[in-house]
């Protein structure tokens, strides 16, 4: 019997119309059809989902965990981006 | 940074680890170790109560049974994929199982010899489940947290429906009523020992403790499901086998009889009443699958050539 080489599939559900995909898991299939014909079996046996996303594993990049100081640090020192940065006085209305 | 501090600080703070983070090889074989448990024991699961499907008294009964069933190979096919972001392969987890190199949780080593065995298993066997899994919803690696999140969903459905059942068949003949407390009789005291050892012999709690995979010990999740279980049994008027099983009003608990350790630990290591059919049955299935995989994976490469 030879070992199975379906390949690892991300997957993401849309729960309901407005809502982003969220990623729920993950599984293995033989393409991309199967990939999603089982992400619906497997992640919507509830009704949990209206539109689902696969995409194989290996066609993600990702940043990694190592580098994530120096990676997201660019934003750290910029709180003029943030509206709490900006002091109004209390008695301006709509701001 | 020092890695391993980043670690405890991560774990300690209640965050959560994900697959990417840097962990100790330890919590990465301790993990790898129980999620595959768990896995494996969600498909074995299918067995027993795979067997009364064709038998369920009513087309209700089937499709409730048929949907049970279905999502536990769904709780087994989160899990795999939990257990993949620790690196474990999903093919070489399945050839462990069937060698006996992985192990599952004993109460499926039980038979179903009556359809009573079924609401039973929901009842009791799903309960204890629950309360292993609900404190997993919070353990500190997040695929397998967010895996038991989506469980647990699905198990209440599972224990519901099991009472229910338990409570149609208690408002119906002599026989019936009969039926259900026999099948209480023989699966009270494995539904116990499900929550493994008792603490003074469970050799992994300390450290699983401390890297807050569990959050509980074996002997505090079984308090709890004899605490749960006793009101709900009276309720079902089924008398729980256990001639020491007292409510104590000093400890705020109930008291109760001895558990057979000698059967746990003989069922452990493989001599239970279908430990050899169960790996076989799911050997069976593994191989009767081979083809269809082949011809799935075949079928994909020729369209891809095709494109």
């Amino acid at each position: 019997m030879t070992r199975s080489s379906w390949p690892l599939y991300e997957v993401f559900v849309r729960g309901k119309r407005g809502l982003n995909h969220v990623h729920v898991g993950s599984l293995h299939a033989p393409d991309d059809e199967m990939a999603l014909r089982n992400a619906r079996d497997l992640y919507t046996r509830r009704n949990e989902g209206v539109s689902i996303w696969v995409v194989k594993a290996e066609a993600i990049t990702a940043s990694s965990p190592d580098e994530k100081d120096p990676f997201f640090a660019p934003s750290g020192d910029k709180v003029y981006r943030h509206p709490t940065f900006y002091a109004i006085p209390e008695d301006v209305p709509h701001l | 940074m020092d890695l391993e501090r980043e670690f405890e600080q991560t774990v300690a703070a209640d965050h959560r680890v994900e697959p990417r983070d840097w962990m100790p090889d330890g919590y990465r074989a301790t993990l790898v170790r129980q999620i595959a448990q768990h896995a494996h024991s969600e498909i074995i699961g299918m067995q027993p109560e795979g067997n009364w499907i064709s038998r369920a008294p009513s087309l209700r009964r089937k499709a409730i049974l048929l949907a049970k069933v279905q999502d536990e190979a769904g709780h087994g096919l989160y899990l795999y994929a939990a257990a993949e972001t620790l690196g474990a392969d999903r093919e070489e987890l399945t050839e462990k199982l069937i060698a006996g190199r992985q192990k599952y949780s004993s109460i499926f080593n039980y038979p179903t010899l009556t359809y009573a065995d079924v609401g039973v298993i929901g009842w009791l066997v799903d309960g204890a489940a629950i309360c292993n899994q609900v404190p997993l919803c919070r353990t500190s690696y997040g695929p397998y947290a967010r895996a038991m999140i989506r469980v647990c969903k699905e198990e209440s459905f599972h224990q519901r429906q099991g009472y229910e059942l338990l409570m149609t068949m208690m408002s119906g003949t002599e026989q019936q009523r009969a039926l259900v407390q026999e099948s209480v009789d023989r699966w009270w005291w494995p539904s116990l020992m499900m929550f493994g050892p008792p603490d003074a012999e469970s050799s992994n709690t300390e450290q699983s403790m401390l890297w807050r995979i569990k959050r509980h010990t074996n002997d505090e999740l079984r308090q709890r499901f004899v605490d749960m279980s006793v009101p709900q049994a009276a309720k079902l008027g089924v008398t729980l086998p256990d001639p020491h099983l007292v409510w104590n009003a000093e400890r705020g608990h109930h008291d109760f009889g001895e558990i057979d350790w000698t059967e746990f630990w003989q069922v452990v290591k493989g001599a239970g009443p279908c430990n050899a059919q169960r790996v076989e049955h799911r050997r069976k299935a593994h191989e009767d699958g081979a083809w269809v995989r082949e011809a799935a994976t075949a079928y994909a490469r020729k369209k891809e050539q095709a494109a």
